[in-house]
């Protein structure tokens, strides 16, 4: 190698983030009442595709094979913080790009896409925390823009009501958190997660270290909009601006994983607190039981709704539960297997459920209604937007024709390969149900006649092109697995063997 | 790399008659549709290859196999060829598309661009069904013919458009889960002899005894239950009764292009599954409950005709018929001789072109009276001499005319069929009365609706239809008697492929 960056050049994606979110807030301080949208968005767009290309770049080039530990170790750039910063900020430069459409008449311009920005460098420091008070700081730096940008349509109530909800559970679920870190840190003496582990493995204080661990879990539930912490998504995906609600639903969620993913795996090590002689703390187990209760119930409520939003609101719980799956067939023999088919589906989750969102963005710029019936015939005004929601929602559905079956299809085999054939049942079995609700959309857009008036004056440009690019990628994800899932399996390794 | 060019080409022709104007998409859609049809005859006369693509020692057409997704015991490929049992069906999907294309000028009066996109999109997917030889990819193909399927039903049918799209795709979708989950169970059996999806891979190690036990469940009861879920995945496909409740809501609310690709194409889907993972994969279970399968094939057989004898539809006759047909297919099958199996393969491209056939005639009677109803019309000879004749002899080539393409596929299955196994004689000879009645409903409706004093109770103008409704009509029913005459065109191939599925001690005539 010629030529060798500076190592605190991996948290490149976190930091391009993290300094568009400043240059915003420059522009704004400058010109506080700038009419600019195209600057501000053009800005945040750049921003965010630079770290999609920095993530993607070191991806490709290695960077992370070797962990990179920064800062006393309390941060580490790996192949997983790699992949999930990619992850992040593909789902930011689509939301960023539709939000120009969106967000046209909106006061408050340079201030939203500033938030956006950092929730996103919140989310890619939570990839790579790797300490507990890192993970604390970045989650509540990806939590507290999350919450205004929420309500940020003021004279909405419903936007501001779902503003609130998200926030007071956010509150709770944070404080949750904190003291189970607290706990951890009392029974081990360490916040950071490799010595959190050697830490746990000789202690004798398993019930404290047991109700910490839990409370933990519980914070990461809440992240990732997982029983027993789901009720706000659907009053802030309902409320929240369409775009944001992609955001939250995408992006969030996904952080959410990567940081359970990493502290599970490393500060409470399978083979020490669940198999292990100790086997006291079975976090694997409450993983299973929130798997299956997440996945059910969110595929039961989202079949039972009238809104589109709103069911994909808990269609979106119903994902959680497919990833926890990941989580719960740990200590199966084959944790990398399932971790990797886990990461696989978040990515591929990432574009169809941000493009499916950014489809009801677009119905919402064009002020259709919110239930299935407003959307009867929207394909006759439509077609190439239709084409797209159809992809996304199949492909949510895992039909196979889209990339949604392929993550799916890994997961389900890794379970089932890890002993948990029954969780893999459970999940096929969801699987199978969500098609009707998905296809209900499917049936209205396509083959009901169009039951009002629609007032589609125009094609926004910025809201066709992230939805255009999310669907593109969504199909191109089938024949472009194979490296997914080499990236994928390399995400995992930097977490189990 | 001639079969990804002729996936990619109708996949791209499917794209821009999509974004294409709705005035010109017929033609547009028309003309592209010209590239897959010469690239499959270019194919089909460059073919060489020998052996069925799944058994060891065979050679395949325009083989690729790479890898796709590398995970563990799990990887994928995507893997493509052609044998003689695929090439037939190829060459038969592009002849087809085309010629529904060309029937659908006039019934689809809107949304057009996204009707004729969704055609070829539909085409797309069967080549690819046909050619596939890893599981996964074959099964991504196979699901993917659903999606437009449904949509072409559901936006472009009849007034029940709505329900007959839902219950197609609910029912064939249910029945690919239970496949999906027969044959994975079967892999899973396998255990570590088969390390990926590929199906020729697949087929030896089942075929050399590698299964072992799933879990408490044994080899022996192992294989008839993935048998069971594969044969009733893919019979609701065919569809053999009692399945086949869906079909005929479909045929009747699908518009006449659809309907010719459902009747000619899709259906064979189901038997091709049948021959390439039951009848080639477990071939044992299939002998050893022959007379049962038979029962299944006799039932679809001679039912489908009483329910076609039943109908006062014209549509629903044909539908009806058509699960009569695909009885014959099913019990060339499961007889494991060479002309069983040769017929039966035979059958499926034979039947595609009469069932379109008929479908299309039906079709272009129906643009012109406005009614299917027998008792709404007749003498309709007098004013649509051609679409008339052409029916006849589409009819006379249902019944099994000789000359005719389903003369020779039905003559095959008989002597396939017949003492091929315990009480084989009894299953031919219920079979081969049910031509009689399959004679009898045609040769009755004909006489009701063709022949006799024209009159016709609806208000429109009937005359002769138009050049490009009677062009493909024409091409079909040439393309029927010229396999009648020489049916070794296609037979010869098919019988290249399926020689190594007939044990050396089969039975039959």
């Amino acid at each position: 190698m010629a030529f060798q960056l500076p190592t605190w050049m991996a948290l490149g994606p976190t930091l391009v983030l993290g300094l568009t979110a400043l240059l915003l807030l420059v522009f704004d301080s400058i010109e506080p009442d700038t009419t600019n949208r195209g600057l501000l968005a053009g800005t945040a767009a750049l921003g965010s595709l630079a770290a999609v290309g920095l993530s993607a770049w070191y991806l490709v080039a290695g960077t992370g094979e070797e962990p990179i530990s920064l800062y006393q170790n309390t941060v580490v750039v790996d192949t997983m913080t790699l992949f999930f910063g990619l992850v992040f900020a593909s789902v930011t430069a689509l939301v960023v790009v539709a939000s120009y459409d969106y967000m046209r008449d909106h006061s408050y311009q340079a201030e939203y896409y500033a938030l956006v920005m950092l929730a996103a460098t919140g989310m890619t420091l939570m990839a790579a925390a790797n300490s507990l008070a890192v993970v604390f700081v970045s989650l509540e730096l990806s939590s507290l823009p999350s919450f205004a940008l929420v309500a940020i349509l003021k004279k909405n109530r419903g936007s501001v009501e779902a503003g609130l909800k998200y926030f007071l559970i956010g509150a709770l679920s944070s404080a949750i958190f904190v003291y189970g870190v607290s706990l951890v840190y009392g029974v081990t003496g360490s916040l950071l997660l490799p010595e959190v582990a050697s830490g746990v493995a000789d202690t004798n204080l398993t019930g404290v270290l047991g109700i910490g661990v839990m409370m933990i879990l519980g914070g990461f539930a809440y992240k990732t909009a997982s029983v027993p912490f789901h009720f706000w998504a659907p009053e802030a995906y309902e409320g929240a601006p369409a775009p944001v609600a992609a955001f939250l639903s995408s992006a969030s969620k996904a952080a959410g994983f990567a940081v359970a993913f990493r502290v599970l795996t490393v500060a409470f090590p399978v083979e020490e607190l669940v198999t292990g002689a100790a086997g006291s703390v079975d976090w694997v187990l409450a993983a299973q039981i929130l798997a299956v209760v997440t996945m059910t119930l969110g595929n039961f409520a989202a079949a039972t709704q009238d809104e589109v939003k709103r069911m994909l609101a808990y269609s979106s719980i119903g994902h959680a539960g497919y990833v926890l799956i990941a989580l719960a067939s740990l200590s199966g023999g084959s944790d990398q297997f399932v971790l990797a088919g886990g990461m696989a589906h978040l990515l591929v989750y990432g574009f169809m459920n941000t493009g499916a969102f950014l489809f009801i963005a677009l119905a919402e710029y064009w002020s259709v209604g919110r239930t299935f019936e407003d959307y009867n015939g929207l394909a006759t005004k439509a077609p190439f937007a239709s084409v797209a929601m159809t992809v996304f929602l199949f492909s949510l559905a895992g039909l196979p024709p889209f990339g949604g079956f392929m993550s799916k299809y890994f997961l389900f085999a890794g379970a089932v390969r890890a002993g948990f054939w029954w969780l893999a049942a459970i999940g096929a079995i969801n699987s199978a149900l969500s098609l009707y609700y998905y296809s209900r959309v499917v049936k209205a857009i396509w083959i009901e006649d169009p039951s009002g008036d629609f007032d589609i004056e125009s094609k926004p440009v910025g809201l066709y092109t992230a939805i255009v690019a999310a669907a593109v990628v969504t199909v191109l994800l089938l024949p472009g697995f194979g490296s997914v899932w080499q990236f994928a399996t390399d995400a995992a390794a930097a977490l189990v063997a | 790399m001639w079969i990804e060019a002729l996936i990619a080409v109708t996949l791209a022709s499917a794209a821009a008659v999509f974004l294409a104007p709705n005035k010109v998409a017929g033609k547009l859609a028309f003309a592209l549709s010209l590239l897959p049809l010469v690239g499959s005859l270019w194919m089909y006369s460059t073919y060489e290859a020998s052996g069925n693509a799944l058994l060891a020692g065979s050679e395949l057409a325009f083989e690729t196999n790479f890898d796709w997704v590398v995970a563990g015991p799990y990887s994928l490929s995507w893997h493509v060829g052609l044998d003689g049992i695929s090439m037939p069906l190829i060459a038969l999907t592009t002849v087809l598309t085309s010629l529904a294309l060309l029937a659908s000028w006039t019934p689809i009066d809107e949304r057009q661009s996204q009707f004729y996109g969704l055609m070829l999109f539909l085409e797309a997917s069967l080549l690819g069904v046909f050619s596939a030889l890893d599981f996964f990819l074959w099964f991504v193909f196979w699901e993917m013919v659903l999606v437009p399927m449904y949509v072409l039903i559901g936006v472009w049918g009849g007034p029940r458009r709505k329900y007959a799209a839902i219950k197609m795709f609910v029912y064939t979708n249910i029945a690919s889960l239970v496949m999906f989950i027969g044959f994975i169970a079967l892999v899973f059996g396998l255990g570590d002899s088969v390390t990926s999806l590929d199906m020729p891979a697949i087929a030896q190690a089942l075929r050399a005894g590698e299964l072992g036990s799933l879990g408490p469940v044994g080899a022996g009861t192992l294989k008839v239950a993935a048998f069971v879920a594969m044969f009733a995945g893919f019979a609701v496909k065919v569809p053999v009764v009692p399945f086949h409740t869906w079909l005929p809501d479909a045929h009747v609310e699908a518009p006449t292009p659809v309907s010719i690709m459902l009747a000619g194409v899709l259906l064979k889907m189901g038997t091709y599954a049948l021959l390439r993972f039951n009848f080639t994969m477990l071939p044992e279970v299939a002998q050893n409950n022959a007379p049962i399968i038979a029962l299944f094939a006799v039932v679809s057989v001679i039912y489908g005709a009483m329910l076609a004898l039943a109908q006062s539809d014209l549509k629903r006759i044909v539908a009806y018929s058509s699960v009569s047909s695909m009885g014959y297919v099913i019990l060339g099958l499961v007889a494991y001789t060479l002309y069983g199996m040769g017929g039966a393969t035979f059958q499926m491209v034979a039947h595609g072109l009469i069932s379109g056939l008929m479908f299309m005639s039906v079709g272009v009677i129906y643009n012109t009276t406005h009614t299917r109803m027998v008792s709404d019309m007749s003498g309709l000879a007098s004013k649509m001499p051609i679409t008339v004749a052409v029916f006849v002899a589409g009819a006379f080539g249902y019944m099994g005319l000789p000359l005719m393409a389903g003369f020779a596929a039905e003559l095959f299955i008989f002597l396939g069929s017949f003492g091929a196994f315990a009480g084989s004689v009894w299953f031919t000879a219920a079979a081969m009365f049910g031509i009689v009645v399959v004679a009898g409903y045609l040769l009755f409706a004909m006489q009701r609706t063709l022949f006799g004093d024209f009159e016709v109770e609806t208000d429109y103008e009937v005359g002769p239809a138009a050049f490009h409704d009677v062009a493909p009509l024409v091409v079909l029913i040439l393309l029927v008697i010229l396999l009648g005459v020489d049916p070794s065109i296609f037979y010869d191939m098919i019988q290249n492929a399926v020689d190594p599925l007939v044990p050396a001690t089969g039975g039959g005539v």
